[in-house]
């Protein structure tokens, strides 16, 4: 009776579609770590959504009397100097750290992975091509390009977010390329070309899924590291400018007045550190559920 | 007393699916001047039993239970190795026990010149000075069968071909004179005539040194030549253990019997019936003096002075419609690269490939992309040729959708339908390829080759990274699914006894050379060529009786 009931499942299943997301997501769902990291970051992004709407306070709105104060019922998280609310500053200040880091890591997984993918995959001159411009564009000083940037087309937050995005490319397209290079002389790619698949089914439906392992766990680091270039450059006045903030520029301030006012360094903080732990979390499972030999079911 | 007696020898590997039994309380043993040889399919354990003697197997997960293997060191002591200490251990291995693995590539490290790798455990365990160690090993290396050991000394593992690179590896195993030689499958990465050398040469040296050898081997055939005793070992027990007479001739276990009648003998079934076929006459694929050449291009964008290795030269051939031409030859005689030209995976540089009168190499790429579903391949590794992150219903239901041969809708049935022919349980639809064993994956790879209902299959060593008994089922599926699809094919191995199965006429290869082609039998009875001839005389046989009187005539 066994055999007729798999089947019929098999069947389901398989008129379900198959693809590889989906069953992605299943094998996700079991994983409690990965899904908890998942809740927290979703959480957080509805919260810099709603954030206009829900800040018990403007993030401008000051209070000079009251200056740096430790957390109170009035302030949870404590004031700063000006009597700015912390709470409301760090609120407003992840719409700005989540899209940057959310956003040029994005950028750079795009451009990276194809470009590896297509360097990699053609290889010969065009390969050398790709990959010499790659080295071209990593000896190029990162602070300079971005000045430039911001010079030729003025101060935007968009900007910023391209120009980030263009500096962590470079890695991820090395990342992949070496990647695709031990895969296309596997054999299961030959057998796709006897096949007669095209040059860009052969991408997408047998190169790029096999590289995603490297790539995620490089993504999950990327964005903290964006974050975190995002802090510098606003520290250095390229990026976005107070009385606006971000995780990072509230955390260069914190560390300023540590030793007076800790709290202005450990709430920002704290912030940043589990989105980065909620993040790693899920990158591992995802990279453990996008692994199909790793499933133990 | 023997040298070494094996009792009750029990290895477990606790990994997270529970506990894996991979060797189950066996006994064996193995004296002065005898060969034991320990026979069985992958994943049976012999290699852990051996390994566990020496302690090296992965701890953890693997642990050794419980047994006794008592040794007679050099200083005629006995002792139990699995109570030994690691560091007393250390004074055993490489000196009273030597291994010799199954790869000869990565077995040696490629930074180090030969010469220093076979001084290493004279040094260590002898320490006797350089020079002496030197001399040694150059004496050694002669007695091997290496040509200028005095010159050969300096060059590095990359210089040496495969068989070769085995002649060093027993020299360095045997250079400080151990008592017991264990081979790990020392000849199954090796071609067919210098497997036969290979085996001549532990055959010989272990009788001029009188030390005692367990061969390690998952093939019944090259046993049979080399072993006085042999072990038949199933799921970590041995199932039978005698003399090699006894085995072979006296079978005793249903499972040793098994493994014998897996052993392809003979021609193919019903041969003399399907030639008289009228629809054999007409030619399917025609080579003609087909050309591949690579380019070497490790010189670099600026350097000129390419070298050109002609990998395929001058080779015409032509298959009928219907018809298996087993297609012949060593590693690196050009025979992978003529079946990817014929499909056109690698550029050809001169001649024709007429597939049903169309030349293929005039095709463009797109024209070529339609030629495709017509013709197929069978790949070696059924653990590279299946894409990892596909199951088999995105495997086997790729070819049919994207050629447009089935719809969306009954795209489950048609893959079912495939999976049924190619012998797979329709239960598996989702499975991964990793959660398949070596012979169930190559039925996913022999699935969809056929998906797209080619003419055309070309195989290209299918069953030799497959065990015996699966090897004879994978073949003969390929027999009735020829037959029931009237499928003509290349089939392309280095395995004479394989090829003398399936194939209808037979093709010899040699330095990208066709050397001759002929009808199987007449082929293998009457070859024309001095190379086919050696090729055919260097096929183990599974019988000890005959494999004595070829070495004695080889040695006289």
């Amino acid at each position: 009776m066994s055999e007729p009931m798999t089947l019929d499942n098999s069947f389901q299943q398989a008129e379900k579609g198959t693809s590889l997301w989906q069953d992605a997501w299943i094998r996700l769902r079991k994983n409690k770590l990965a899904l908890f990291g998942l809740g927290v970051i979703v959480f957080l992004c509805v919260i810099a959504l709603l954030t206009p709407f829900i800040a018990p306070y403007g993030y401008e709105e000051q209070d000079l009397v009251l200056g740096a104060s430790p957390p109170s019922a009035a302030h949870w998280l404590g004031t700063d100097i000006f009597g700015r609310d912390m709470l409301t500053r760090i609120m407003y200040g992840s719409r700005v750290s989540l899209m940057v880091g959310f956003i040029a890591t994005g950028v750079a997984l795009i451009i990276g992975v194809l470009w590896g993918t297509i360097a990699g995959y053609t290889g010969g001159r065009v390969d050398a091509v790709m990959m010499r411009l790659v080295d071209i564009l990593y000896a190029l000083p990162f602070m300079i390009f971005i000045i430039l940037l911001m010079v030729i087309f003025g101060r935007n937050i968009l900007l910023l977010f391209l120009a980030i995005g263009a500096v962590e490319w470079l890695t991820m397209a090395r990342i992949v390329r070496g990647q695709v290079l031990s895969l296309r002389r596997q054999e299961f790619i030959e057998a796709a070309v006897s096949l007669g698949l095209s040059r860009w089914t052969i991408i997408h439906r047998h190169l790029i899924p096999n590289t995603l392992g490297p790539v995620i766990v490089y993504t999950t680091l990327t964005i903290p590291s964006v974050m975190l270039l995002e802090a510098f450059l606003s520290f250095l006045g390229l990026g976005i400018q107070p009385p606006q903030s971000s995780w990072g520029l509230l955390i260069s301030y914190g560390v300023e007045t540590m030793e007076e006012y800790p709290w202005l360094l450990i709430f920002p903080g704290l912030a940043l550190s589990i989105t980065l732990f909620a993040l790693n979390f899920l990158g591992d499972g995802l990279r453990d559920a996008l692994d199909v030999r790793s499933s133990k079911d | 007393m023997p040298l070494l007696e094996v009792e009750n020898l029990t290895t477990h590997f606790h990994t997270r699916d529970g506990v894996v039994k991979a060797v189950d309380g066996i006994n064996f043993s193995v004296d002065n001047g005898e060969t034991l040889a320990i026979v069985g399919e992958s994943g049976s354990g012999k290699s852990v039993a051996c390994y566990s003697l020496l302690n090296l197997i992965p701890q953890p997960p693997g642990k050794i239970e419980s047994g006794t293997a008592l040794f007679e060191d050099c200083h005629q002591q006995k002792k139990d190795l699995l109570q030994t200490s690691e560091k007393d251990l250390q004074k055993i291995r490489g000196n009273d026990v030597a291994i010799i693995f199954q790869d000869p590539m990565t077995s040696l490290n490629p930074y180090l010149t030969v010469g220093e790798q076979l001084i290493e455990p004279l040094i260590y365990h002898h320490d006797i000075s350089r020079q002496k160690a030197i001399e040694r090993a150059i004496e050694i290396l002669g007695e091997v069968g290496i040509v200028e050991p005095e010159k050969r000394i300096h060059s590095y593992p990359h210089e040496f071909s495969g068989g070769m690179r085995q002649r060093v590896m027993i020299a360095m195993a045997l250079i400080t004179e151990p008592k017991l030689l264990i081979c790990d499958e020392p000849t199954t990465a090796l071609d067919v005539t210098t497997q036969a050398q290979i085996l001549r040469l532990v055959k010989q040296l272990q009788q001029q040194r009188n030390i005692a050898v367990i061969f390690i081997s998952h093939d019944l055939a090259v046993v049979a030549g080399v072993a006085d005793k042999v072990a038949v070992m199933k799921d970590g027990c041995i199932v039978e253990q005698g003399s090699v007479e006894d085995i072979f001739h006296r079978t005793q276990h249903e499972y040793t019997k098994k493994l014998l009648a897996s052993i392809p003998e003979g021609a193919k079934p019903g041969l003399a019936t399907s030639t008289n076929d009228s629809q054999k006459n007409d030619t399917l694929l025609e080579v003609r003096e087909l050309k591949t050449y690579f380019q070497d291009h490790s010189g670099g964008w600026f350097k000129g002075g390419k070298k050109t290795i002609k990998a395929v030269e001058d080779v015409s051939l032509n298959i009928k419609r219907g018809e298996i031409l087993g297609l012949v030859g060593e590693s690196g005689s050009g025979k992978s690269t003529l079946g990817r030209s014929i499909l056109q995976l690698v550029p050809t540089t001169n001649g024709s490939v007429l597939f049903d009168n169309t030349n293929l190499t005039q095709l463009s790429k797109h024209q070529m992309k339609s030629m495709r579903r017509r013709m197929q391949m069978i790949f070696q590794d059924p653990y590279a040729s299946l894409n990892p992150r596909m199951s088999v219903f995105d495997t086997l239901g790729e070819p049919l959708l994207y050629h447009g041969l089935v719809t969306r809708r009954n795209v489950i049935e048609q893959v079912l339908t495939l999976m049924d022919e190619v012998g797979l349980a329709r239960s598996a639809i989702r499975k991964y390829p990793h959660e398949f064993s070596g012979g169930q994956r190559q039925r996913i790879a022999i699935g969809r080759a056929i998906a797209t209902k080619p003419e055309l299959v070309i195989a290209d060593e299918p069953v030799s990274a497959l065990d015996v008994t699966i090897q004879a089922q994978i073949l003969d599926l390929i027999l009735t699914l020829v037959e029931k699809h009237n499928l003509t094919m290349l089939f392309i191995s280095h395995d004479l006894s394989v090829v003398r199965y399936i194939a209808d006429r037979v093709a010899v290869m040699h330095h990208g050379k066709l050397l001759e082609v002929g009808n199987t039998e007449t082929l293998f009875a009457n070859p024309e060529h001095d190379y086919t001839e050696k090729l055919l005389s260097a096929i183990p046989v599974a019988d000890p009786t005959k494999e004595r009187e070829r070495q004695l005539a080889a040695l006289s």
